[in-house]
């Protein structure tokens, strides 16, 4: 049994809108495995999340759930909206384009040919037309530093760039939430300290999995902790990363 | 990591035959290789005609001289595959000698025959070498498309370039960490018998397998997450100038006056 911890509840009054929430999920793996046991959560438009957790907390299997990548529950039960939208399969393509979701490794996010081919990738497939996609990448490889690889294999690019394009990617479907997993991991210190700037630097909604905790106090004010597949506990960063026992007992403390 | 540049060493070139669009290289090539199949036999001339052709490719390309015909030496054993015409055709018996129980006699319709196969095999290989050195693979995949390619058959070229580097990097790790840990006593043999070593490298092909496998359906997921639904949409980075339609007719009326060459010749 996960340990649980009691956190304020947030203030249910004047609580704005939420762009992001879960209520009570659950899911099966086919193999059996239950990676989630009764997750709920919710994002404000705005805010920036980290969510943490040890390995096999269910955290990727809980980002996948927010783009519709695991199907919809059997019992017709809609327990995901993102933006005012239930998760369902007809919102799919609409909920894709809201939610960016940037994979932990570039060599699954960049697929494409040519570094514009995948910014140009979302847009494109959102059905914009081709001015207006060639204006979205110009603007996106601009604003994560890249223009100058535009025409190159994402192969030839090192790993701080990869990830920079695969923000890119992402960005150019105008999505309002940024979900990232592990979006330091493998980066050297140099390149990670330039991608936690741009990072800082972007307006999105924002749910980072990480297990970098200095970036979670750099970047991002709020915590949820996850383990065994539920949410342990949810609040301020700098309150529940002082926290020792919490931090030690779900594998956290270094 | 593999030696892409090894790949495209001359991709970045700004001659004529690199600025080119690529469905004009690409229609040219096919052309180029459909023109050889229907010379004659013994159509030296033309066949001379085709290499002076595909040198004047190569020159325009500013490719060092004889580049193209080291490359496509590559491709030479495949052509051995006709070396069969030399004893099946009919015609004057030049050569013969005795396998077994069989006489096997070269004849010289079946030599003619041969050397033909094998100067068509080598000019097209080249023109296609002189296509994928001057053309980048992201270019030459919008030029099929623009071709009426299937997107489908397109898509999956595609994917084999992207991944066939990342998969080669997969596979030479798996053999790297084999490496580190096959280690020799210092006195005798290392490693097991050939079964075992056998059944190590089985494995390893397994799990190649299962990674790649793996890998696709994290790559599907991106896709579905970026609105993939189907049907895989590009853009059209190239226009036809004046130039790509004087350098494509200039290129088709040299093969038809080589067919002609050719035919006359015969």
């Amino acid at each position: 049994m996960p340990v649980q911890h009691l956190q304020p509840a947030p203030a249910t009054t004047a609580e704005p809108e939420p762009t992001l929430a879960v209520r009570d999920l659950h899911f099966t793996y086919p193999d059996g495995t239950a990676a989630l046991r009764g997750v709920s959560l919710s994002v404000a438009a705005g805010e920036k999340v980290a969510l943490v957790g040890p390995n096999g907390a269910g955290k990727s299997t809980l980002m996948l759930h927010l783009n519709g990548l695991l199907g919809e529950p059997q019992d017709g039960s809609a327990p995901i909206t993102v933006a005012g939208l239930p998760v369902t399969r007809p919102n799919l393509p609409l909920i894709r384009a809201r939610v960016g979701m940037v994979f932990q490794n570039p060599d699954d996010q960049l697929f494409s040919p040519t570094v514009f081919d995948d910014v140009a990738f979302g847009p494109l497939h959102m059905g914009l037309p081709e001015a207006e996609v060639r204006e979205r990448v110009a603007r996106d490889l601009a604003l994560v530093g890249m223009s100058e690889v535009a025409g190159r294999m994402s192969h030839h690019l090192s790993l701080g760039q990869k990830k920079r394009v695969s923000i890119a990617t992402v960005l150019s479907m105008d999505p309002e939430i940024l979900v990232l997993d592990e979006p330091s991991a493998g980066l050297d210190p140099r390149a990670r300290r330039s991608l936690i700037a741009l990072l800082a630097e972007l307006p999105q909604t924002m749910l980072v999995a990480s297990h970098d905790l200095q970036l979670v106090r750099q970047l991002l004010p709020r915590t949820i902790v996850m383990d065994e597949g539920r949410v342990v506990a949810d609040g301020p960063t700098s309150t529940l990363l002082a926290d020792t026992d919490l931090l030690e007992a779900h594998g956290l403390a270094g | 990591m593999l030696p892409t540049a090894a790949f495209d060493r001359y991709l970045h070139g700004e001659s004529l035959i690199h600025r080119l669009d690529p469905r004009v290289k690409l229609v040219v090539t096919m052309l180029f290789i459909v023109s050889n199949l229907l010379l004659p036999d013994g159509a030296w001339l033309a066949f001379l005609a085709a290499g002076g052709f595909l040198l004047l490719g190569a020159r325009l390309a500013h490719l060092p001289p004889g580049y193209l015909l080291r490359r496509s030496v590559l491709a030479l054993p495949f052509a051995l595959a006709a070396v069969t015409v030399l004893f099946s055709q009919t015609g004057q018996p030049l050569w013969a000698f005795r396998l077994g129980a069989w006489t096997l006699a070269v004849s010289d319709a079946g030599l003619l025959r041969f050397a033909s196969i094998l100067a068509r095999s080598l000019l097209s290989v080249q023109m296609a070498i002189l296509l994928t050195v001057t053309t980048s693979f992201p270019d030459l995949m919008h030029g099929l498309r623009h071709l009426r390619v299937p997107g489908v058959l397109v898509a999956i070229i595609g994917f084999m370039y992207r991944y066939l580097f990342v998969l080669a990097d997969e596979a030479s790790r798996l053999l790297r960490a084999r490496a580190a840990r096959s280690a020799a006593p210092a006195a005798g043999q290392a490693g097991g018998s050939v079964i075992w070593r056998a059944r190590v490298a089985g494995s390893m092909v397994g799990q190649l397998f299962l990674r790649s496998y793996e890998r696709n359906e994290r790559v599907y997921n991106a896709m579905l997450a970026r609105g993939y639904r189907g049907q895989l949409l590009t853009m059209n980075p190239h226009v036809m100038t004046a130039r790509d339609w004087l350098a494509g007719l200039a290129a088709v009326l040299l093969l038809a006056a080589i067919q002609l060459a050719g035919r006359l010749a015969a």
